[in-house]
C-alpha cells in the first residue's frame, strides 16, 4: 500500500466517523458498555479468587508432638516434616511459646502457668503451611505417620468444604466471564455491521471503479479501530475510577474483606479490555464487510 | 481491443443471453439496443465481471475475464469505465469527491488527483460545479459527473447501460455529445439504451437483442 493511499485511508476513516456520527457514537457506547459489564464480570471473578485463595492461604497444619518427645529430637523432627512433598512452610512452636500466645490471647497480666499449678500442660508442636491448598489432608496424613506425633488437626471437614466451595468459585467465574465476553463480541459485531451496512454502495462504488479490497477495507478496519479503542477508553476510565473508589471504601468500611488492591492486576485487565475493544472493532468491521465486497 | 464471444445460458433457469458472439474492436461507438430484458444490462454486466457467464469466453485488451483470478478483477476493471442509468454517485461527497474517489481508489497520488479531476469536470461542463452535492444538481449534471468519474481514469472501454434512461431528449442528446466526443479520443463505448431517437441520430453501429439473442448487427445502423 503507498503513503498516499494510506493517508486516503485514514482521511476517508475519519470523514466517515463524523458523517455517520450518530451511528459512530451508538458504536462506541455500545462498546463501552459491553466492556463495562465485561470488566465488572471480571473484576468481580478476580476478586473471588483472590479470597478464595486469602481463605486457603491461612490453612495450616497443627502438629501436637508427644509429651516423652525431648526437645532435642522435636527440634530434630524439622527435617522430616519439611521432606513431606508439598509442605512450604515447617515452624516450630514450643511448649513455652504456645502459653505466651495463650497468654496474649486471655490478655495481659494474666499468669496462666500459675494458675495452672506451675506445670504447662501444652505439648510441643510443629505449625505446617502447604504450597497448595488441596494437599492440606494429605500432608495431614502423611505428618501423623511420623513417630512422635500425637496428633494432627488441620480443621477437618472445614477445609474440604472451602475447598469445593473455591473450586466451584473459579469454575463458575470462568464461564460467566466467558458468557459475557461472547454477548461483549456479538453487540459490538452487530453494531458494526450496521455502520459496514450503511455504506454499502459505497463500497459497491468503490469496487466497480476497480478499487482493490485491501484498498477499501483500510478505512473500515481504521474506523472499527478508532470506535473500538474509544469505547474501551471510557470503559476502562469509569471501571478505573469506579474500582478505586470501591476499594477506598471497603478498606474503610468493611476492612476484614480481602479485596484485591493489587494494581497490576487491575492494570492487566484494563489492557486486556483496550486491545480486545480495539481487536473487536477492527475485525467486527472486516468481517462485516466481507459480503459486500463480493462483487 | 479484441473481445466478446460468449455464450451464457441464464441464471434461476431464465435465459438472459444464449449464444452471443461478438467483436468490438478499439475505438469503436456501439449500440446495443433492445427491449427491456432482452439481456442489455447482462451483456453490461458480463463486461465488467459483475458476474460471470455460466458458459463462454469473454476477452477484454487481449485477455480471458474469465479465467482471470479475483484479485486481478480490480485492474480489469480500472481499464473499463462504468456509467449507471442510476448514476450511482455518493450522496454525501461533492462532486469534486465523486470523481477523485475514482482515482483514489486506484492509488494514485493526491497532485495528480487535483489536476486531473478538475480537468475532467470542465470537460463535462461542470467545471463551476466541483463543490456543490449531487442532490443539488439536475439529472443531466448527474450524469455528467458519473461520465466524469468514469473517465477520469483514461479507461479503454465506457460501458454506458442506459446513460439517458431517466433524462429528457434534450438532456439525453448532451449527454450523448460528451460520449461521442470521448470516442474521438479513441475510447471505446459501448452503450446499452431503449432510446430509439438517440440511435437514428448517431448512427453508429447498432447491435439489438431480443429474447437473450443477438437479431442484429449493423453498422451505422438505426433502432
Amino acid at each position: 500500500m503507498k503513503p498516499s493511499s494510506f493517508s486516503y485511508a485514514i482521511r476517508d476513516a475519519l470523514r466517515s466517523l463524523w458523517r455517520n456520527r450518530f451511528m459512530s457514537l451508538a458504536s462506541v457506547a455500545t462498546v463501552a458498555i459491553s466492556l463495562l459489564v465485561l470488566g465488572s464480570a471480571w473484576l468481580l471473578v478476580m476478586n473471588t479468587h483472590h479470597l478464595a485463595k486469602v481463605m486457603e492461604s491461612e490453612l495450616e497444619i497443627n502438629v501436637y508432638l508427644k509429651n516423652e518427645v525431648t526437645r532435642e529430637q522435636a527440634l530434630a523432627l524439622k527435617e522430616q516434616f519439611a521432606a513431606i512433598p508439598g509442605t512450604a512452610e515447617v515452624v516450630f512452636v514450643s511448649r513455652e511459646e504456645g502459653l505466651k500466645t495463650l497468654e496474649q490471647r486471655f490478655g495481659k497480666g494474666t499468669d496462666l502457668l500459675e494458675a495452672l499449678g506451675g506445670s504447662n500442660p501444652l505439648p510441643d508442636m510443629y505449625r505446617l503451611k502447604a504450597l497448595a491448598a488441596e494437599e492440606v489432608p494429605r500432608i495431614a496424613g502423611d505428618a501423623g505417620k511420623i513417630p512422635g506425633v500425637e496428633k494432627v488437626r488441620y480443621g477437618q471437614g472445614f477445609v474440604e468444604k472451602l475447598l469445593s466451595l473455591t473450586r466451584w468459585l473459579r469454575v463458575s467465574g470462568i464461564v460467566a466471564i466467558f458468557a459475557v465476553a461472547l454477548a461483549a463480541v456479538f453487540l459490538i459485531a452487530t453494531t458494526i455491521r450496521l455502520t459496514v451496512y450503511a455504506r454499502r454502495h459505497e463500497v459497491a462504488i468503490m469496487k466497480l471503479v476497480g478499487a482493490t479490497n485491501w484498498y477499501i477495507r483500510w478505512p473500515f478496519f481504521l474506523e472499527g479501530m478508532i470506535i473500538g479503542f474509544v469505547g474501551a477508553l471510557i470503559s476502562v476510565a469509569s471501571l478505573y475510577l469506579f474500582y478505586s473508589k470501591l476499594t477506598e471504601n471497603i478498606a474503610l468500611t468493611i476492612s476484614f474483606l480481602p479485596v484485591m488492591t493489587d494494581k497490576q492486576v487491575l492494570f492487566d485487565i484494563l489492557k486486556n479490555l483496550l486491545i480486545l475493544g480495539t481487536g473487536l472493532g477492527a475485525l467486527g468491521s472486516a468481517i462485516s464487510l466481507r459480503r459486500f465486497l463480493k462483487i | 481491443m479484441f473481445n466478446v464471444s460468449k455464450t451464457y445460458n441464464g441464471e434461476a433457469r431464465v435465459d438472459a443471453l444464449c449464444d452471443i458472439n461478438l467483436h468490438i474492436k478499439k475505438g469503436e461507438f456501439v449500440f446495443i439496443v433492445g427491449p427491456s430484458g432482452a439481456g442489455k444490462s447482462t451483456l453490461a454486466r458480463l463486461m465488467i465481471r459483475e458476474e460471470l457467464p455460466t458458459k463462454g469466453q469473454i476477452m477484454i485488451d487481449g485477455r480471458s475475464i474469465i479465467r482471470m483470478k479475483e484479485r486481478e478483477v480490480p485492474y480489469l476493471r480500472r481499464k473499463i469505465g462504468f456509467i449507471f442509468q442510476d448514476f450511482r454517485l455518493l450522496m454525501d461527497r461533492t462532486v469534486y469527491e465523486n470523481v477523485a474517489f475514482a482515482l483514489e481508489a486506484l492509488e494514485v497520488p493526491r497532485s495528480v488527483v487535483r489536476e486531473r479531476v478538475p480537468a475532467v469536470l470542465e470537460m463535462v461542463g461542470l467545471g463551476d460545479k466541483l463543490n456543490s452535492y449531487p442532490y443539488q444538481l439536475s439529472g443531466g449534471q448527474q450524469q455528467r459527473v458519473c461520465i466524469a468519474r468514469a473517465v477520469v481514469n483514461d479507461p479503454l472501454i465506457i460501458i454506458a447501460d442506459e446513460p439517458t434512461g431517466n433524462l429528457d431528449p434534450d438532456t439525453s442528446w448532451g449527454i450523448m455529445s460528451i460520449l461521442a466526443a470521448i470516442n474521438k479520443r479513441g475510447t471505446t463505448i459501448v452503450t446499452a439504451t431503449h432510446d430509439r431517437e438517440i440511435v437514428d441520430r448517431m448512427k453508429r453501429r447498432v447491435i439489438a437483442l431480443s429474447e437473450g439473442r443477438i437479431v442484429r448487427d449493423d453498422e451505422r445502423g438505426a433502432y
